[in-house]
């Protein structure tokens, strides 16, 4: 294989030679041939070096044909008309040849190799990806985090350990920075489908890396921005949504390819800063949408991996976080109401705790306080309301502290039925005086509907209100019994004593 | 001048062998395997001696009419046997060491890959181009 290049080479070079003779007639338009020689061997060291860019294992032969040819072209100099005559017949072939070889300098300057030159949204993700693996970014990984790293992107060992020859320069055993971007970028490219190189490409060695990416102006400001939103979204609900909307736009700027992954992110976020929200999911699917609609933009213009960089970002999502703390109670005591409750007891009252035992009268006395409570806690009676008025049963897939949201459920039922039984009063007579002003079926009916169904919802309310008290009595029940049992126990314990 | 390198893991199996195709390598690998005896005895006479540089290189482990074998074993007991042909000049004792320790760099490299399990067959290629200059600039 050398010596086919050598070849190469070998006859390149004479139509180099050519065409530097050629040119600088054309540009000197002298006539001294030795001259021109020297103004050749000027002219020819550049391009020994030129080439021998593209092709560095054949620089030893260079200079070997160049002193062969160095008397063919001194006896073809006296004979100047012979070149002069030739250059316009090799003149287009040579410049082309010749324009080629600068233009392949060029790219070699400018590094075309698309397959190996990283982009900066690539550049970005990449980083992002080894500050979640190792926060400084002028430390490096080490080889077994690289290694569960690495190994999520489902490629199989061997690859995966050419690919860390290839890239641990150093042979440390550990990746920095640029080690890591090049072997990240050596991996999507492989599940792209492009074979790995033989060696590293030049726009992949650490050197090049660290100089074409000025790293520490924007990888500090990103890592400003994250440190930023983490703290930040350990506050309270509403703030954390604030800062979910921040996170996730500075998360925009992040390469996330495609909607599934910045759905991955938001919920990684979501999870890890979320505690059992649900009443978030309603405004989360706001904030995902927005974001991807800000991340539509560079989506155009991100490489071509989506497919692998979504596998990537799939694989490498904390592993599964903490499923949410469901409909049930997230704060509740350890006391599992599932196995207090007997099963005859509806499931739907398993998510609440029995409130203290002064609360069954409140219902009855509280209803003066209900408007001051709803007031101090619109937000909260809002949405239970709302389900109040959808459904009861809905009421205890609330995931909040359970008994709070029970008062506050009991007073905004209350409320809710109260707010309904004077509606539902007014529209009583409102409606008979309808019915008896217009007596139109359609109204009739229509009045009718509403009444019924007014009737219902306080119907089921109340329904539920007293299913409520009669869990908490059966629960008083059963805590009476066992202390009587334990009593009973301790008697039993006494008395083969005095029988004795 | 090597005609065959092997790396041979702490319980003697091999790790990497490669010979010069020109022969039959059944016979190398014979040679290497017989050898393990000779470089197993070295290692028990050595006993509790300090283990520096120059014990790890063992020599010359023997010489047959057409080779001779040199032995070199790793701290950890991982052994590197070289054939030479006793044809060509006699390579000096400081080239044989050198090119242990070139084999020793290079396979300490493939050790701190961390995709390499150690006691794997070493497919590195890195480390296969090292053993390919090695031979080539033998022969």
């Amino acid at each position: 294989m050398m010596s086919k290049s050598d070849g190469d080479i070998c006859f390149g070079n004479p139509t180099e030679l050519h065409g530097t003779k050629a040119q600088i007639p054309n540009v000197a338009t002298e006539k001294n041939t030795f001259t021109r020689l020297d103004d050749e061997d000027k002219q020819r060291v550049p391009l020994i070096h030129g080439y021998s860019k593209l092709r560095s294992s054949t620089e030893q032969m260079h200079p070997a044909p160049y002193e062969a040819r160095q008397p063919l072209v001194q006896s073809e100099g006296p004979s100047s008309g012979g070149p002069g005559a030739k250059a316009p017949r090799h003149q287009a072939s040579l410049i082309r040849s010749f324009s080629v070889e600068r233009e392949a300098q060029d790219s070699n300057s400018n590094y075309p190799d698309e397959p190996w030159r990283i982009t900066e949204e690539q550049r970005e993700y990449y980083v992002n990806q080894f500050r979640s693996l190792q926060p400084d970014p002028s430390s490096f990984i080490s080889g077994s985090v690289a290694k569960n790293f690495f190994t999520k992107s489902k490629l199989s060992i061997p690859e995966l350990s050419y690919i860390w020859e290839l890239s641990d320069a150093d042979c440390d055993g550990a990746l920095t920075l640029p080690e890591f971007c090049a072997a990240f970028h050596l991996i999507v490219a492989r599940k792209n489908g492009y074979p790995l190189p033989e060696s590293l490409p030049p726009t992949l060695q650490p050197d090049y890396l660290q100089a074409a990416f000025p790293k520490p102006k924007w990888e500090c400001a990103l890592f400003d921005s994250y440190s930023e939103s983490m703290p930040a979204s350990q506050q309270a609900r509403d703030s954390n949504r604030m800062e979910k909307a921040t996170i996730k736009d500075a998360a925009a700027d992040f390469p996330a390819p495609t909607q599934a992954t910045t759905g991955d992110d938001s919920q990684a976020l979501k999870s890890t800063a979320d505690e059992a929200l649900p009443k978030d999911m309603s405004k989360d699917p706001a904030i995902p949408k927005d974001s991807s609609s800000l991340k539509a933009r560079p989506r155009s213009r991100s490489y071509s991996s989506t497919s692998i960089e979504e596998a990537m970002k799939r694989g490498e999502d904390p592993p599964t976080p903490p499923p949410r703390p469901q409909k049930t109670h997230s704060r509740a005591s350890s006391l599992d109401l599932n196995k207090v409750f007997q099963p005859s007891v509806p499931a739907t009252k398993s998510g609440l705790l029995p409130p203290p035992p002064a609360l069954p009268p409140r219902p009855c006395a509280s209803q003066s306080e209900q408007a001051l409570d709803a007031e101090s806690h619109p937000q909260l009676s809002r949405a239970p309301s709302q389900a109040a008025e959808s459904s009861p049963t809905k009421k205890d897939t609330h995931a909040q502290p359970p008994l709070k949201p029970i008062r506050r459920k009991f007073r905004t039922e209350n409320q809710a039925t109260e707010n309904q039984e004077p509606s539902a009063t007014v529209g009583g007579p409102s409606s008979a005086a309808t019915a008896k002003a217009h007596p139109t079926v359609q109204k009739q009916s229509s009045k009718q509907k509403k009444a019924i169904q007014t009737a219902i919802r306080k119907n089921k309310e109340a329904n539920a209100v007293l299913a409520r008290l009669n869990s908490e009595l059966q629960q008083q029940l059963k805590e009476v019994h066992q202390e009587r049992i334990a009593l009973e126990n301790q008697l039993e314990q006494l008395r083969p004593v005095t029988v004795l | 001048m090597a005609v065959c390198v092997a790396v041979i893991a702490k319980e003697n199996y091999p790790l990497y062998i490669r010979s010069v195709p020109t022969e039959s390598e059944l016979k190398f690998h014979y040679m290497v395997h017989t050898s393990l005896d000779v470089v197993d005895e070295k290692i028990s006479a050595m006993g509790k001696a300090l283990v520096d540089q120059r014990e790890l290189y063992l020599g010359l482990l023997y010489p047959t009419e057409d080779y001779k074998v040199y032995g070199y074993v790793t701290n950890s007991k991982v052994k590197f046997v070289m054939v030479v042909d006793s044809s060509n000049t006699a390579l000096r004792d400081n080239e044989i060491r050198s090119m242990f320790r070139k084999l020793h760099n290079s396979y300490t490299d493939v050790m701190c890959n961390p995709f390499y399990n150690p006691g794997d067959r070493i497919q590195s290629r890195a480390f296969d181009s090292m053993v390919t200059t090695m031979m080539i600039q033998v022969c």
